[in-house]
């Protein structure tokens, strides 16, 4: 079954709303209780990150007997070195923003360790795309 | 599926029919079939709402027949704190016990005897970093069977303690068997403030059997004290045996917050009321809400006090119970609260099984049969009108898309449905009205039962 919901940048009240309609289908078709979690921890983190950092995105979603492929493409300022904002820790957030307790480099490696799969594209000053696959 | 047994039950003597039972369920378990509800038993969590809503009160809640308590020699009464917070205030503590003994019962305890021994397990489990965290209470028993249906991937989050009840009632057996007493002349009987108490006791989740030998209705039991002390046919007793030595803290504990209170670490929240846990638990699906360590989830709005077989107002039950912890100390000693010094017994016997989640959600155990059903729900849903209406008698419009795709209803069951039928001759008005008197059956629908037709 295939989905498509629209994410406009800064609308953190409606932040998750598509992890959340996500969860109620796998919930619905059974699938184990811990892979639906893995799977709305890395959507939301996703779903966040949209919010946060770009203009707007789509979010596709694909939901198939055996897995979860979840692609998010959005519009922003693109990600420079992927390699380095995979690695635990690293941030280019300003020490403003980490005072408060944001920017600690982990967004990026927990969607990893909460996906079977995740692809990061990105092509800076245009937009970043996001691939989250989990299997049932 | 296991048997889950449900206190409530329907008397369609008295039920006109009217759905709003179906209308207010948090679970979506009810719907109307031959003019009267239909309870789908692996949904319903024995809140209550719809015994609240009822406006004819047929929802009743079962209980044991009050005269099994002469069956035992030592009938054991087991109240729950709030119990005497319901009456007014000029009403004392000690009438009430009083008065309880002389309906029969030769012992009078508190269920939140064992709160102070509860409450170290509970800091220790709250402090210890292997546990999944939130830790969720165990308390409210609707509560626990809304995570086993809706919320299957928090179940590891349950505390696996036994409520104070349990602990209290394995403590009475105990010293009352010390005092003398045979085990098979104890019965002990709990006053449940609640619909989910009594399904709790009856069937326990994550335990063998109950140490409840009966229930009886806090209303019930209201009822039958007051009358006894508005006749003034007790004689005011001196001694007030385990009654009061309950410490503050262990008063106020069924109340909101009660259980947060003595939580010496981490972050802990209270929520009460079964909607707003149902909104707190999906956003804890959802995100990681970091750093939260305990959480205290009530079904009932005001929990305990507020709680369905209350007889008063549940803000001046609660300011009651209040009033009554102000003026006890926040620790009390073993001397006074004997239960203290059986503190390594039941520590021993402390925690419950497993919790096994029971997913309401699920449209299928097979994977692809579930998948094929869901497509076929997005689709009939779509074609419905999502006005909630209930006319088909079911709660929303995807409940009865739902239905239809579990061959349980028929999608002509919607009144919208049936005039798009119509208007292309698919349908004719007396198979619509067949359809629908399945429904809410013949009395509604009968053409001779308006006395007023002038008026239309």
């Amino acid at each position: 079954m295939h989905f498509e919901y629209q994410v406009e940048g800064g609308d953190f009240t409606n932040a998750g709303t598509t992890s959340s309609t996500v969860k109620k289908m796998m919930k619905q078709l059974g699938v184990d209780p811990t892979v639906v979690k893995r799977t709305v921890v890395a959507l939301y983190e996703a779903e966040v990150n949209i919010v946060a950092h770009a203009y707007r995105g789509t979010i596709y979603v694909d939901l198939e007997e055996n897995c979860v492929d979840v692609k998010l493409v959005d519009e922003g300022p693109g990600i420079p070195d992927i390699d380095k904002a995979m690695q635990k820790g690293y941030s280019t957030a300003s020490p403003q923003v980490r005072e408060m307790g944001f920017g600690a480099g982990m967004g990026l490696p927990n969607m990893k360790s909460n996906a079977d799969k995740l692809t990061v594209t990105s092509v800076v000053g245009q937009g970043t795309t996001v691939e989250i696959i989990n299997y049932f | 599926m296991e048997h889950v047994h449900h206190a409530l039950k329907f008397k369609y003597d008295l039920c006109i029919g009217c759905s709003h039972c179906t209308s207010v369920c948090p679970t979506c378990s009810i719907h109307v079939e031959n003019g009267h509800p239909i309870l789908d038993p692996n949904r319903c969590i024995d809140c209550g709402m719809c015994y609240q809503t009822c406006p004819m009160n047929a929802i009743y809640i079962e209980q044991d027949d009050f005269e099994t308590i002469y069956n035992y020699k030592c009938p054991v009464i087991l109240l729950p704190s709030i119990f005497s917070a319901q009456f007014p205030e000029k009403v004392s503590q000690r009438a009430i016990l009083s008065a309880i003994y002389h309906l029969g019962f030769k012992y009078v305890y508190e269920v939140e005897k064992s709160v102070d021994i509860l409450k170290e397990v509970i800091n220790e489990q709250v402090k210890d970093a292997d546990k999944e965290k939130p830790l969720i209470s165990s308390f409210c028993p609707a509560i626990v069977r809304l995570i086993q249906v809706k919320y299957p991937s928090l179940v590891g989050n349950l505390m696996l303690v036994k409520p104070p009840l349990d602990l209290t009632a394995i403590y009475i057996r105990e010293v009352l068997v010390e005092r003398g007493h045979a085990p098979e002349d104890i019965g002990i009987f709990y006053v449940a403030p609640c619909a989910a108490k009594i399904a709790a006791v009856k069937s326990p989740v994550g335990e063998e059997k109950s140490n409840i030998d009966g229930v009886i209705n806090m209303n019930y039991l209201y009822n039958k004290v007051f009358r006894v002390i508005k006749q003034a046919e007790y004689t005011l007793r001196e001694d007030e045996f385990d009654f009061h030595p309950l410490s503050k803290n262990s008063i106020l504990w069924s109340l909101t917050g009660g259980e947060i209170k003595d939580i010496t670490f981490g972050r802990n929240l209270a929520i009460d009321e079964v909607h707003n846990v149902s909104d707190f638990l999906d956003k804890l699906e959802n995100e990681d809400l970091d750093g939260i360590d305990f959480l205290e989830l009530r079904a009932c709005d005001e929990s305990c006090a507020g709680g369905i077989l209350c007889a008063g107002n549940r803000f001046l039950i609660a300011e009651r119970q209040k009033k009554r912890a102000k003026q006890r100390p926040r620790v009390v000693t073993p001397a006074e609260n004997n239960i203290l010094n059986f503190n390594e017994f039941l520590k021993e016997h402390m925690t419950v099984g497993k919790v096994q989640p029971r997913s309401m959600d699920k449209l299928d155990d097979n994977i692809s049969v579930a998948m094929r059903k869901m497509k076929k729900v997005f689709e009939i849903t779509n074609d419905l009108p999502k006005v909630d209406c209930r006319i088909c008698g079911y709660q929303t419009c995807k409940a009865l898309a739902e239905a239809v795709v579990n061959g349980q209803a028929d999608i002509k069951q919607c009144v919208f449905v049936q005039r798009i039928l119509e208007q292309t001759d698919k349908l004719t008005q007396a198979e619509a009205l067949k359809i629908t008197k399945k429904v809410w059956g013949e009395v509604k629908l009968d053409k001779d039962s308006i006395k007023h037709l002038d008026l239309m």
